[in-house]
């Protein structure tokens, strides 16, 4: 059975930004009937552009967001409409590590504190002895836990966020772009570290990026989205070897790799498919802004 | 052909002291019309180089030795006045992040318009269609809907955009990129970097390009600077730097750079030898500096 299976998932948020005074906010449709499996063990990729629906696509498999359609099961319970009560137990094991660790931490708490407050909340026993436990396993020994975020770096801030899910011993984690901040040297060990914890704790990850040379590095499944429709999925290297949608060509064509490639920087994605491939859609003004 | 840009054994250093150096005797050359990379990690004192050239370095900071020349002068003795002349006029800066570059209560239009009146000295009206000319160079379709927007409602990509046409407006002889596309997914990047090295080719200025991305260098840059912890550890064509990199610190990154065309196990972090052999060289030079 896979841990996550989704058939026809349709997800709608208001936009806010066409709301009118005393007027409930028209909805926007983000998510248009996606089917899928994700199974135990599993790393996924969900890559895309800005706007593509990854990063919501991600908050609803741990129902940050309750889905408008279609059902959404997590290890054979469907949780599609499940209220707040009912998903509390379930809460453990979906858990989130943000993009951006120097907001989702609380400046004024030690990374002890901060790593702690999840497990009391689930009551697990001795929250301190744990997360000293969680914290060794990312290569932040002892003395962190007495430090506040802004005395670390970005990526020990990052091992804090993960820490923080680890912790908890959950089944899944959703990562959201959690290292396209980072220093080359410092994404490689987050990337080395993410790649370890899913062996030692059996992990699912579902890893939500814009770049896939990281993905190709840390996934084995891949689905690729393009305004809010699953465009390609598959295993990881079956589609970096044949990439058939022009999306992830185009998403391909687009990672600078350290190679001197005379041209590159003219070719359009259309240029870059094989010949006989449809041409990618017009890409030559760019997204309108991320809607997260 | 003498530089255009020329930092001589630049220093700079905390509160003015010679065991706190945040630039380690920086020494590099740019060419007019040269494209340079300027590589290294955060701390590296990549950012730290740009400032200097343009006279903001955070008040804690400061140059302690060495020179910084722009076509032959010194800009470390200019006045605030003759610094502000310089700037925008014969080098301006793209910056990282185009939202806090922008001011968030005016429109696009009238900002522009504000500075080209300043820099190049035009009239309000010379300076509205100076603005559209602008923005239609840098390839954004319907100039006037952006000259009225304001700069929450426009993209990433496009206030980019927006900030790369005024860079360009006065015909600098120097423009310094501070990480122009970090904030970018890859998609809007590519075409950011192929927008300025566009917009560099056909005006012609010299262009230092910062980044962490190797990657990046490779496709924009012919020459490059690594930094390390303020130390520069190599200084090269991009070509032979990519084909056969000297420096262990230079080689340890291209390994660490994700490529969606090497095997899931090939990314290597930076070893920790890499790592104790490069500050045993800035412990070295730190002594001999002494």
């Amino acid at each position: 059975m896979p841990l996550f299976a989704a058939e026809g998932l349709s997800l709608s948020l208001p936009d806010l930004n066409a709301k009118r005074l005393f007027r409930p906010a028209p909805r926007i449709e983000i998510l248009h009937g996606l089917d899928f499996e994700i199974k135990e063990r599993s790393c996924v990729g969900i890559v895309g552009e800005s706007g593509s629906g990854k990063s919501t696509l991600g908050r609803a498999l741990v129902r940050l967001h309750q889905p408008t359609g279609g059902r959404l099961t997590f290890d054979g319970k469907d949780i599609t409409h499940l209220g707040e009560d009912a998903l509390r137990p379930l809460r453990r094991h979906l858990q989130v590590i943000f993009q951006d660790p120097s907001s989702s931490l609380n400046p004024r708490h030690t990374v002890g504190a901060i790593v702690e407050a999840p497990l009391r909340l689930h009551g697990i026993d001795n929250p301190p002895k744990a997360a000293r436990e969680a914290l060794d396993q990312v290569g932040l020994p002892g003395a962190f836990a007495s430090r506040y975020p802004h005395e670390l770096s970005g990526g020990q801030r990052q091992r804090v966020g993960i820490a923080r899910a680890v912790a908890l011993r959950p089944r899944f984690i959703f990562a959201d772009e959690i290292v396209s901040g980072l220093d080359t040297s410092t994404q490689a060990q987050v990337i080395a570290l993410l790649k370890r914890l899913q062996e030692e704790l059996s992990l699912t990850i579902a890893f939500v990026s814009h770049d896939l040379s990281v993905v190709r590095h840390l996934c084995d499944r891949l689905m690729v989205m393009s305004a809010g429709r699953i465009v390609e999925q598959g295993d990881t290297a079956a589609i970096f070897d044949a990439p058939q949608a022009p999306e992830t060509r185009a998403l391909k064509a687009a990672i600078p790799l350290p190679e001197i490639e005379p041209g590159w920087l003219t070719q359009t994605p259309s240029s870059a498919a094989p010949p006989g491939a449809p041409a990618a859609p017009d890409t030559t003004q760019d997204a309108p802004a991320a809607t997260g | 052909m003498t530089a255009l840009l020329d930092i001589e054994n630049l220093s700079v250093a905390l509160g003015g002291r010679r065991d706190n150096r945040l630039l380690r005797s920086v020494s590099l050359s740019v060419s007019p019309g040269e494209v340079m990379g300027l590589v290294g990690e955060s701390g590296a004192g990549k950012s730290m180089i740009g400032k200097t050239i343009f006279g903001i370095l955070p008040r804690a900071a400061e140059v302690i030795e060495g020179d910084v020349r722009f076509d032959g002068k010194s800009l470390l003795t200019l006045t605030q006045n003759e610094r502000r002349m310089v700037r925008g006029k014969h080098m301006a800066l793209i910056p990282q992040d185009p939202l806090t570059a922008l001011n968030p209560s005016r429109r696009i239009g009238s900002q522009m318009t504000d500075r080209l009146t300043k820099i190049l000295g035009e009239r309000r009206d010379a300076a509205n269609r100076r603005a559209r000319t602008l923005l239609e160079e840098v390839h954004i379709r319907d100039p006037d809907r952006v000259l009225r927007a304001y700069p929450h409602e426009l993209s990433g990509g496009m206030r980019q955009r927006v900030l790369i046409a005024e860079a360009f407006a006065a015909e600098p002889q120097l423009i310094v990129a501070d990480e122009p596309t970090t904030a970018l997914d890859v998609t809007v990047q590519k075409r950011i970097l192929g927008l300025i090295a566009e917009m560099q080719s056909r005006h012609g200025a010299a262009l230092l390009f910062v980044t962490h991305d190797l990657g990046v260098v490779a496709k924009i840059c012919q020459t490059v600077t690594v930094l390390y912890s303020g130390m520069v550890v190599e200084q090269r064509k991009t070509a032979d730097l990519i084909a056969a990199p000297e420096s262990p610190y230079t080689h340890a990154l291209l390994d660490a750079s994700p490529r969606y065309d090497r095997p899931a196990d090939a990314l290597r972090p930076v070893s920790p030898e890499v790592l104790a052999t490069m500050r045993a060289a800035v412990a070295n030079a730190d002594e001999a500096y002494r």
